[in-house]
């Protein structure tokens, strides 16, 4: 089975003359699809553009100074005797200032652009516009979609429609799109790269990418951070359909239609998340509704502490001496991947410890998680700044300050810790 | 364009340029000449170690895993009389050196050994904590924040312990060759060594000892 | 391919056990030659009673010379080795299209493109520069030799063992699987449980020790041992790089020290600096690892800086233009280096305010470095220019260079490195300016400095033949990965699903195959030379009009360096003194106090091959006697104070007379 490819296929009538394609630089960015600079969502199509700018920008100083450097070569070389010999000429204030000003001015611009584009183009940011003309409507919901790499594969879970695949992400064209990302073992990073730029996948803390897919078709995805024997196949085939497609598919889903691997619970999540290869595309009728906090925060084996709660507990100075032999729920991947699932095998002990850190939590007041994302900017012109003088944003506060703040948030540290 | 001695060296003689160009009259350069700053190099990286550690602690203070605290385990008075210890040996051992600059051998090596009983006390009560510890089952793997504990604190103790030995050394060689220069040398090393370790305590006990408890 | 069980364990032998021997059936082959070449190597030693020689006059030796042309040799066999996963690399994923598996295996593969990273940054890039700087800097200040001549001894051994313990896992055991930096928590001990992050942490360890030591060694060298009158504005600009890189060198290797403890406490002892559970953070290994591992890059390509600074002056007939320019260039550069180490991971979720100071701080860099880049081409502008081999290796590298620059910059951008951040493009890019910065950089060097160590130049033709086929091959070998980095292919492949990727890596590999080619030239170019060296010999001691120091002295140099100290009146301290007409003083001499060889160092540095591979392996018994060894042999090291001695004024005179019958006789 042959992962569907990104973009339509170019055609090479030979193998050679993809060889001499390949040869020139120019040529080959027109001949082969270079999904970089001509992705097929708009995310991605202003950070391709940013490449290219860029590049013209500095091009106006490394061209005359490749120039410069041929033509100095050649003109003073020894045997043209021609050529003006200064052995003692070694300063000129003029110059010295030319060439401190010249890159100056270049990084100035650049760095303008930078500042700019990094924060309107900021992955925890909601997108602004669906495309250059036009802009997010301000009802608009983004398509929530949680995205767990595991190893070696990918699980979504769709938390509104309640369906969950692996190896395979649908999304609606022209819809914003708001992923929650985290892995389970090891970094990974997701990196769709028609749709947006990648953002990594770590264990016990969640990322956040927003973007858009403008054209329907078959893209590419896959784990742009190695992670492990299985790498080379954590990829995934992601589906850019119409609203009305995506709804038909999802529906199809819950139906339980082709591929269909049933129901998402924890212990079939557990099963799903030991290390596997190749893995066929599956998808799931139905997923418990905690599941994905419940891998985020590392606890979804029986008798396990969630970060969550562990980092309250922290927040308010730990549960002291008391809280010493609490060792058992807190170990996640210790002493290998097996172990864990081992200390699961005796329930009672489980059970005992759940009771344990059920006690422990008494104090607690869950609470719900406050929305750290980043509202996009009111403007969608794009690169203008317009829009940076009201970043309609969340607070953001600090870890330590947070926490003090808001004791009862609970599961608000993944988020925290990596926007630090 | 630069001016150069070539410029204004036209009628110099030979000899004169030789006498110019060439140190002909050389010495040979005293022996060790670079080893303080060469040692004061290798204290600023050690630093940086600490600086990690440090930084680690910062990172991880306040990770507890659902475990003890600081409030829980620290014992200030404890640390207060280690820190007291390790101060004194700094004393003495700035008194074995005014001792060595008067050239007096036994006084050197007496204070030089006073100084390692400090040292050693300071080392016996760290370890006396640290197993107090881990018998309660605060062991370093238990939170993160006790493996930076452990680590920041071990690292300074294991830092002691090697400039035990190196005194130990010194006070063998001053011994048997007396206070030559290669031995005062040595022992202005170690003088750097051991204040740069209290300077290090000052700072463990004011983040984490201190920090912890208020 | 599951993971085999290496459970097994022994008080004896700790974790070594047969199945610690070549399995896969290209390592068993290469371990048999290897076997058999080394072997040879021993017997051949052996037979010719080279033994004896190499430990009195090269292994035991202090002389910054000989230490310096050790660490080369060390640079150019690791090279060697680490150029082969290079290659093996390439045919891989030139291969793996279409179902097909390739020839190597994950765990196979994985291990190559972690030790080529390792290897080529720590045991080529940096034997190769601080063998140059060992090798340079006290000739280029006047002084005799380093200021603590053991420790630069010992230095070379730590480095060599570091070496060793990566070689010796290629055979004994596996290497790491995580990538050259191994960022937990891939790398802890529940998703690495054998022993190849093991070898990593303690070669890395050890090799450490001896690359801190010879940066403070250095940094006291140049402070302290230059000759009268050498100011700090007057230092070749050589020996600033220099000193600024060991600046950088003693700033920056304690950090990785402390993160591979912090490291090693983890996997050995179950601590949690950096596990997934009871609060550990692996994005503080990430975050401390680049704060050594950015300015690492400017260690490695700031002497380099410093080497095409001289071969244009020299080879331009000219003064260096800018110097006091070129000087704050290196030191705002060195600074930078230290703001920037965030842009290795602007991907891992920081604010957006974060990620462009440390975007534009990198950018910042590029300021400094661009005027270094003017100044060369400046020196060049009315210049004479000879096109030696040293001269085209600097203009292909500021053609290189240049580009590598370029794309470094663009992906400073962190919305353009979102999109490029680990790809081939990336690979590209730091291949583009370790290739054509760092490489090119040590060619020139040898070019250039070859015949003064040895007395020989090197041959042409076989250099120009190597040159044509480098220079060509990086573009062969990089610009395809530029590309594919577009297309969006990513780094550390093992097989593709996109048979549309295969002629690009089909053309790359034709480039590793031109690079072969170059570094087989080279190494022909090494015999040649060897061979005819009577034919390229050099008298003079001064073979491309110098302009510093170490071209005043005859060559390869007497033992001493200079028999009476150089005083110093201008930056090109000798082309100053050759304009002046100076001759040198051929009486007057006196004994010259120098240090005594010692064996301390490579007993010391053998030891400490033993604690890592016994650590490596859990043989605590081992690890206890090695580092009670370590202890005790340093303690008793120190009880000798006899370690200098005087050369008699006879010997002096005798080579400096022989000196100025070789002058004479090429009539300088």
């Amino acid at each position: 089975m042959r992962p569907p490819e990104s973009r339509p296929k170019p055609r090479h009538p030979s193998a050679l003359a993809k060889i001499v394609a390949a040869l020139s630089l120019t040529g080959a960015l027109t001949a082969c699809n270079s999904v970089v600079l001509s992705p097929s969502g708009d995310v991605a199509q202003q950070q391709g553009d940013l490449v290219v700018t860029s590049t013209l920008l500095m091009l106006i100083i490394i061209l005359p100074v490749m120039a410069a450097t041929a033509f100095f070569a050649w003109h003073y070389r020894a045997s043209n005797k021609e050529a003006r010999y200064d052995p003692h000429w070694d300063h000129s204030t003029q110059l010295e200032l030319l060439i401190w000003a010249a890159p100056l001015l270049i990084i100035i611009c650049l760095g303008a652009i930078t500042w700019v584009s990094t924060h309107l183009l900021d992955p925890y940011r909601t997108i602004g516009r669906i495309d250059a003309a036009t802009a997010v409507p301000a009802d608009a919901k983004p398509l929530e979609v949680e995205v767990v790499a595991l190893d070696w594969k990918w699980l979504f879970i769709y938390p509104e429609q309640g369906v969950a695949t692996v190896n395979e992400l649908v999304v609606p064209t022209n819809r914003p799109l708001q992923f929650k990302i985290t892995s389970s073992s090891v970094m990974n990073s997701f990196f769709v790269p028609a749709m947006a730029g990648q953002i990594y996948a770590m264990p016990g803390m969640e990322t956040r990418l927003h973007a858009v897919i403008n054209h329907p078709g078959e893209f590419i995805g896959f784990s742009a951070n190695y992670s492990g024997a299985g790498f080379s196949h954590m990829r995934f085939a992601t589906h850019a359909v119409t609203d009305a497609g995506f709804d038909q598919w999802a529906q199809g889903v819950k139906a339980g239609g082709q591929a269909n691997a049933g129901t998402l619970d924890r212990a079939a999540y557990l099963q799903l998340e030991k290390p596997s290869e190749k893995v066929p595309v599956m998808r799931f009728a139905s997923v418990s509704p905690d599941l994905y906090n419940a891998i985020l925060n590392m606890c979804v084996e029986p008798g396990k502490m969630c970060m969550s709660d562990m980092m309250a507990i922290d927040a308010r100075g730990g549960l002291g001496k008391e809280g010493i032999r609490n060792v058992q729920m807190l170990a996640y991947d210790r002493g290998g991947r097996q172990a864990a699932a081992q200390a699961t095998a005796n329930p009672t002990a489980a059970m005992q410890r759940e009771l344990a850190w059920v006690r422990a939590l008494c104090r607690q007041n869950p609470g719900s998680a406050p929305d750290h994302t980043i509202k996009a900017p009111a403007s969608p012109r794009v690169l203008s700044g317009a829009g940076l003088s009201e970043p309609q944003s969340a607070p953001i506060f600090s870890h330590g300050q947070e926490a003090l703040a808001a004791p009862a948030q609970t599961p608000a540290h993944p988020t925290q810790i990596s926007r630090n | 364009m630069t001016a150069t001695t070539a410029d204004t060296s036209h009628n110099l003689s030979q000899a004169q340029l030789q006498a110019a160009f060439y140190d002909l009259n050389e010495h040979d350069h005293p022996e060790g000449g670079s080893t303080m700053l060469g040692f004061w190099m290798y204290l600023m990286s050690d630093c940086l170690i600490f600086a990690m550690l440090f930084a680690a602690f910062g990172v991880l203070g306040g990770n507890f895993a659902a475990g003890p605290g600081p409030k829980d385990l620290f014992d200030l008075k404890l640390v207060a009389v280690n820190t007291a210890m390790l101060l004194f040996s700094s004393i003495t051992y700035g008194i074995a050196m005014i001792a060595m600059e008067k050239n007096q051998k036994g006084a050197t090596q007496i204070w030089l050994l006073i100084t390692a009983v400090f040292g050693a006390a300071f080392l016996s009560i760290e370890l006396f904590e640290f197993h107090h510890m881990i018998a309660e089952g605060a062991t370093p793997m238990r939170s993160a924040f006790l493996t930076a504990f452990f680590s920041l604190v071990g690292t300074h103790g294991l830092h002691v312990t090697f400039g035990l030995i190196w005194l130990f050394t010194l006070v063998a060689q001053v011994g048997t060759k007396g206070l030559i220069p290669a031995n005062k040398r040595r022992l202005m090393c170690l003088s750097l060594f051991w204040h740069f370790l209290d300077v290090i305590w000052i700072g463990v006990f004011t983040f984490v000892y201190l920090m912890g408890m208020l | 391919m599951e993971a085999v069980d290496h459970s097994h364990w022994s008080p004896l032998l700790g974790r070594l056990w047969w199945d610690a021997l070549p399995q896969e059936p290209i390592v068993l082959a290469t371990f048999v030659v290897v076997a058999l070449g080394g072997a040879a190597l021993v017997a051949g030693l052996t037979y010719f009673k080279l033994w004896g020689y190499l430990w009195k006059e090269w292994f035991t030796s202090v002389d910054h010379k000989k230490i310096g042309v050790m660490y080369m040799i060390l640079g150019l066999i690791m090279f060697l080795r680490g150029f082969a996963d290079a290659v093996m690399m390439r045919i891989q994923q030139s291969i793996a299209f279409n179902g097909n598996d390739g020839y190597l295996t994950a765990h196979h593969y994985d291990q190559v493109f972690t030790a080529h990273g390792v290897i080529m940054i720590f045991f080529v890039a940096m034997p190769f520069v601080t063998g140059l700087m060992n090798y340079v800097v006290p000739l280029q200040i006047g002084a005799r030799d380093v200021s603590f001549p053991f420790l630069n001894n010992f230095s070379f051994w730590m480095t060599t063992a570091g070496a060793v313990l990566v070689m010796a896992s290629l055979f004994i055991g596996e290497f790491a699987q995580t990538g050259w930096l191994a960022y937990p928590p891939l790398s802890n001990l529940a998703y690495s449980p054998w022993v190849g992050v093991d070898y990593y942490i303690w070669a890395l360890q050890i090799a450490g020790v001896g690359t801190l030591l010879s940066g403070v060694n250095l940094i006291a060298t140049i402070v302290k041992l230059r000759a009268p009158g050498m100011a700090m504005m007057r230092m070749p600009i050589f020996t600033w790089t220099a000193l600024c890189t060991n600046v950088l060198i003693v700033a920056a290797f304690p950090v990785l020290t402390a993160v591979m403890a912090m490291l090693s406490v983890d996997r050995y002892l179950g601590f949690n600096f950096f596990s997934n559970d009871f609060g550990g953070s692996p994005m503080m290994y990430v975050n401390l690892i680049w704060i050594w591992g950015h300015p690492e890059v400017y260690i490695l390509i700031l002497p380099l800086f410093g080497v095409f600074s001289e071969v244009t002056a020299t080879f331009c007939g000219k003064r260096l233009f800018g110097y006091s320019s070129m000087v704050y260039a290196t030191l705002v550069i060195t600074i930078l280096s230290y703001l920037v180490w965030l842009h290795h991971f602007f991907t891992m979720g920081s604010g957006a305010s974060v990620n462009s100071f440390f975007g534009i701080t990198t950018m910042v860099i590029s300021i400094p470095t661009g005027a270094k880049l003017f100044n060369w081409l400046f020196t060049m502008y009315r210049g004479r220019i000879r096109f030696e081999l040293p001269m085209m290796w600097t203009v292909a590298f500021m053609m290189t260079f240049t580009i590598g620059g370029m794309t470094g910059v663009l992906l400073a951008v962190p919305p353009a490195d979102f999109v490029l951040h680990n790809s081939l493009f990336l690979i590209a890019h730091f291949h583009n300016v370790i290739i054509g910065g760092v490489l090119f950089g040590i060619f020139a060097a040898i070019n250039f400095w070859w015949p003064k160590a040895f007395g020989f130049k090197l041959n042409q033709f076989w250099g120009k033949v190597s040159f044509w086929l480098w220079v060509p091959g990086f573009w062969f070998a990089f610009m395809p990965l530029y590309i594919l980095g577009l297309m969006g292919v990513t780094r550390r492949m093992r097989v593709f699903d996109d048979p549309s990727l295969q002629p690009f890596f089909i053309v790359a590999a034709f480039g590793a195959l031109m690079i072969a080619g170059g570094i087989g030239a080279m190494l022909v170019q090494f015999a040649v030379s060897i061979w005819k060296r009577e034919e390229l010999k050099d008298e003079t001691g001064d073979p491309w009009n110098g302009r510093t120091l170490e071209w005043s002295t005859s060559s390869p140099p007497p033992e001493y360096n200079f028999a009476f100290t150089p005083i110093v009146h201008d930056i090109d301290a000798w082309d100053d003194m050759k304009r002046c007409g100076v001759e040198r003083p051929t009486s007057g001499f006196r004994p010259i106090h120098m240090p005594k060889s010692t064996g301390a160092g490579i007993i010391l540095a053998g030891i400490s091959t033993a604690l890592g591979f016994a650590m490596i392996w859990y043989i605590w018994w081992l690890a206890a006697v090695s580092f009670l060894g370590i202890i005790g042999y340093a303690i008793f090291h120190t009880f000798n104070y006899k370690r200098d001695y005087h050369i008699p004024v006879e010997t002096v005179e005798a080579t400096e007379a022989e000196r100025t019958r070789q002058l004479a006789a090429v009539g300088a």
